[in-house]
């Protein structure tokens, strides 16, 4: 809770700062301001206090996630300068707004009410929807937040209707009572409560862009400013990947067979689907839209199996993802900065001018394509193993057909830069600070396999 | 502890190289390094004989504590494995030492990459970890392919990595439904693995997924159309690692896990391997007669090599098994010692093709007698190394169906006329415009070459020493399996 207040108090500092014209000073403020965030989050370990009966509830699940979301929000940052470099004014509007949404990802992995979840899930989205369309005089940006907020109210509308219907049926927004009253009337439940939680699974299904809700996904992803993309990528995807889980653990549990079949059906559809229409992206954006997508899918899995390790296995992979596909943004954006292109063809002879990006990009799409031993790949097999732990091994079965496709275009841009014979492009100037961030994702990449142990074990 | 550092030490050059700046003491680091871990190595196997094997057994209470299982273990198959690797890895390394090609850090840097990988997939005593090692074997061979490879690299590259990931991840699927299957909380380890007891349907299944991984790497015969492709688009370097010890990866997973994994199934697809690679050696025989490339003349002949390795292998006789791994080695020598005098020749001429290449002969004699040895061993003539494995292969083979036994030695028959063809069209005859001025080798080049006919003639001559250390392994493997097949 700590952690909540100390970031919506840092989103007003850095306005007010913003209002001063202070603009040298805003992203020191938020880069000291993140790790306090996150120290105090982490300090709660254990504690699993309530507040406001039960609307949030502080246990390790949400302490663990919301230090992942926070670290998320902090890789953002660091690349913030360098996306923003040539705007002039102060962007503290923009800043706040990724705080303010950071705090709606939280309260989506902190909830204890059906409430609190709707307040997350609008709170990150409301920000969402303006950041996409920050880049005010970009047509690509404007019709990004349009279809972003058309669709998004959509699926917030099938939210409600849900959270509605499950009131009525058991007569509460709290998840411990709606589990109680399952298991109360377990034989009985009425047809309400169960299209209730269908429409529910459905609007957070929209959030994690699960086919078939997935459709916004590309197309947002592509015309929001790639910062955004990141930060809706990593931070978006995450939260509601653990709303899903605290949904369904905690309130929807003992319904487990009610549910697993159109979960499965989800799944299955996010990762073959993902994985394909992935494969005919030129456009990195796009392909990342696509690429995360099928990544919803595979934690999905974790879901459907719900077993002991299922939270940790999660956590884990919501970490590898975000490290990954940072990096793979920040590259993707210095190839923007100079060849003014998403296109793969942009990544050409990077290798030989600009080494060290190079080897980033090239161990993160490794990670996210799942290689051995890096990180991506020890997430994919935790979940995998959970998945085959439960029971659902031909799930696995489609979750490594899946990846075996992922390689073809993770592997695209690995191509372009180390073994195509383009001429030599001049070198990119990137400056000190953005190499020693490169290295230090690059480094999480490679080591966090080697931790995946410690990190699901933690809840 | 050992075992550990095999790994660790490659593993340190490889960093070195990479953080080296591009400079003339590049190369002699990596030599230095190939040979730390031949002599390391050579270490071990003086502990291996005259020690106590118990300090191989490496299990990490570190990784322990972090949460994964990490063990490391030698036995007499890890044994010769490492040692083929690190005797091979330093002469690769100084193949490339020539005065022409000049190699940046990162391309001995894989090199070496390559070697840690190696080494790791051959002492890895846990499934998981194997898997790791396995993969990551694939990504240096695919750098120095798509970086340093010749006509249509980069198509090629991408083939071969899709191929054999699908294999991989194919045989991924089946360590994670075994592993949900081990008892208690649940264990990586070979040993967990091993004590499992799974019925027949399972069997196949687990078989089927391994065998798709392994067939793919050995590379049996409907799935090796990567194989003379990638070769012919590696540089040597690549081609010697490749052919030299990656496809005896395959052979050593079967070893490792199918036969003791899945012996009913196995068991009951005895017949139809052992076919399958029969047909294999015939196909790959034949096509390399009609080879009008040098390169792909070697690429196939080695298909069909591996080939009767397999069908020993699958023989589950002791006799083949146990040929099979000492073929394994012999193989690899003569092979990685094949594909240096084509670079040799490619180097001096600039052309691979059969035709347009005569008479060195008389201009390189020396050479000649150096090729010379390594095709008869290639051919399997005896007192070379091919021929004690060959032969105790097709004894095994023999033991199990004595036709089958017949047509897979047509192999030694069609070797011997598309190799000595080939050396007689490149060797004898006129000189022709590319041979006109063949330079003898060089000194470098001899002292790549002489390490590998003292081996041939060594293993040839007395291959007791190499049979001694693989016998325990072999006997053990038969023991588990006859006991499982009750």
């Amino acid at each position: 809770m700590n952690a909540i207040i100390a970031i919506s108090v840092l989103a007003i500092i850095i306005m007010f700062f913003g209002v001063m014209g202070k603009k040298s000073i805003l992203l020191p403020i938020i880069l000291l301001g993140l790790p306090l965030a996150f120290f105090l989050d982490i300090r709660e370990w254990g504690t699993s206090v309530h507040f406001y009966n039960e609307m949030f509830i502080a246990d390790n699940f949400s302490i663990a996630f919301n230090a992942v979301l926070i670290f998320a929000v902090f890789l953002v940052f660091m690349f913030a300068n360098l996306y923003y470099k040539v705007v002039q004014r102060p962007l503290e509007d923009i800043y706040a707004l990724f705080l303010f949404a950071l705090v709606g990802a939280m309260v989506m992995t902190s909830f204890g009410n059906l409430i609190m979840l709707f307040i997350g899930v609008e709170t990150l989205s409301i920000s969402l929807y303006i950041l996409a369309g920050s880049k005010k005089f970009d047509i690509a940006s404007n019709e990004a937040a349009m279809k972003y907020f058309l669709t998004g109210s959509v699926s917030t509308g099938f939210l409600l209707f849900g959270i509605a219907l499950v009131y009525g049926a058991s007569g509460s927004f709290n998840m411990m009572e709606i589990s109680n009253y399952i298991t109360e009337y377990a034989t009985m439940l009425p047809a309400m409560f169960f299209a209730g939680m269908l429409l529910i699974f459905i609007g957070v299904a929209f959030k994690i862009a699960a086919v078939p809700f997935h459709f916004w996904a590309p197309d947002v992803y592509a015309g929001s400013p790639t910062l955004i993309t990141a930060f809706m990528a990593t931070v978006g995807k995450v939260a509601a990947i653990a709303a899903f889980y605290r949904l369904a653990s905690l309130a929807f549990a003992n319904v487990h067979l009610h549910w697993e079949n159109t979960l499965w059906f989800f799944a299955v559809a996010t990762i073959v689907f993902g994985n394909l229409s992935a494969i005919y992206q030129d456009n990195l954006k796009r392909m990342f839209a696509y690429s995360g997508i099928s990544h919803a899918g595979y934690m999905l899995l974790a879901i459907i199996a719900l077993g002991p390790k299922s939270a940790g296995s999660l956590l884990f992979y919501g970490l590898a993802y975000v490290v990954a596909t940072t990096t793979g943004f920040a590259v993707l954006m210095l190839i923007r900065e100079k060849n003014g292109t998403f296109s793969v063809d942009g990544f050409k002879g990077l290798a030989k001018n600009n080494p060290i990006e190079a080897f980033a990009m090239a161990m993160a799409m490794m990670s996210l394509a799942g290689i051995p031993p890096l990180a991506g790949f020890m997430a994919k097999y935790n979940i995998f193993i959970v998945a085959a732990q439960s029971g659902y091994l031909w799930l696995v079965i489609v979750g490594v057909l899946g990846s075996m496709l992922s390689i073809y275009y993770y592997f695209k841009p690995i191509v372009a830069m180390y073994f195509s014979d383009a001429e030599p492009q001049p070198k990119i100037e990137t400056g000190i600070p953005y190499k020693i961030h490169i290295i230090f994702c690059t480094f999480l990449i490679l080591v966090l396999g080697f931790l995946s142990g410690v990190i699901i074990n933690l809840i | 502890m050992l075992t550990l550092l095999l790994i660790i030490i490659p593993l340190v050059f490889t960093i070195v190289l990479f953080a080296l700046p591009d400079s003339k003491y590049v190369k002699s680091v990596a030599l230095i390094g190939g040979i730390v871990e031949f002599a390391f190595s050579l270490y071990v196997l003086f502990q291996y004989q005259y020690g106590c094997h118990c300090v191989f057994n490496y299990h990490s209470q570190f990784f322990q504590q972090i949460g994964i299982s990490f063990s490391l273990n030698i036995d007499g198959l890890s044994m010769l494995m490492v040692l083929l690797t690190s005797f091979l890895s330093p002469l690769i390394i100084y193949s490339a030492f020539t005065k022409q090609s000049n190699k940046p850090p990162a391309f001995y840097a894989l090199i070496l990459l390559m070697e840690t990988a190696f080494i790791g997939v051959f002492t890895a005593t846990d499934v998981l970890w194997f898997y790791v090692f396995w993969d990551l074997a694939l990504i240096p061979i695919c750098f120095l392919t798509a970086v340093w490879g010749g006509k249509n690299k980069r198509v090629i590259t991408v083939e071969f990595l899709i191929y054999t990931l699908v294999g991989s991840l194919l045989m991924l699927i089946a360590i994670i439904y075994l592993y949900t299957l081990t008892p208690g909380t649940h264990s990586f380890s070979f040993s967990s693995y091993y004590n499992l007891t799974l019925d027949y349907k399972t069997q196949v299944w687990v078989c089927l997924a391994f065998f798709m991984a392994f067939a793919i790497k050995v590379p049996l015969f409907p799935f090796h159309s990567w194989l003379p492709k990638t070769h012919t688009a590696s540089p040597t370097q690549g081609s010697m690692f490749l052919a030299g010890i990656m496809l005896k990866m395959g052979i050593y997973g079967l070893l490792r896990f199918i036969i003791p994994l899945c012996p009913l199934a196995l068991g009951s697809w005895t017949f139809y391997a052992v076919v399958l690679s029969v047909v294999g050696i015939l196909y790959s025989s034949i096509i390399a007669i009609k080879q009008t490339e040098l390169k792909r003349l070697i690429a196939f002949s080695s298909l069909g090599h591996m080939g009767l390795i397999a069908a020993g292998v699958f023989s589950l006789t002791f006799n083949g098994i146990e040929g099979g791994i000492l073929q394994v080695i012999s193989h690899g020598i003569n092979v990685a010692g094949m594909f240096f005098c084509y670079d040799i020749i490619y180097r001096r001429t600039k052309t691979g093709t059969i035709a347009s290449i005569g008479g060195i002969a008389s201009k390189a004699p020396i050479f000649s007698v150096f090729f010379m040895i390594i095709l008869l061993a290639n051919i399997a003539l005896p007192l070379t190394n091919g021929f004690v494995g060959e032969f105790l292969l097709l004894m095994g083979i023999f033991e199990y169906n004595a036709y089958l036994s017949a047509i897979a030695g047509l192999t030694i028959i069609f070797g011997a006329i598309y190799m000595l063809w080939m050396y007689q069209r490149i060797m004898y005859g006129e000189t022709t415009e590319a041979t006109q001025d063949f330079p003898e080798i060089t000194l470098q080049e001899s002292l790549v070459l002489t390490p590998l006919v003292i081996m041939i003639f060594w293993i040839g001559i007395y291959p007791k020493m190499f049979l001694h250390i693989a016998e325990p392994y072999v006997r053990d493997l038969l023991e588990v399996l006859t006991y499982k097949l009750k």
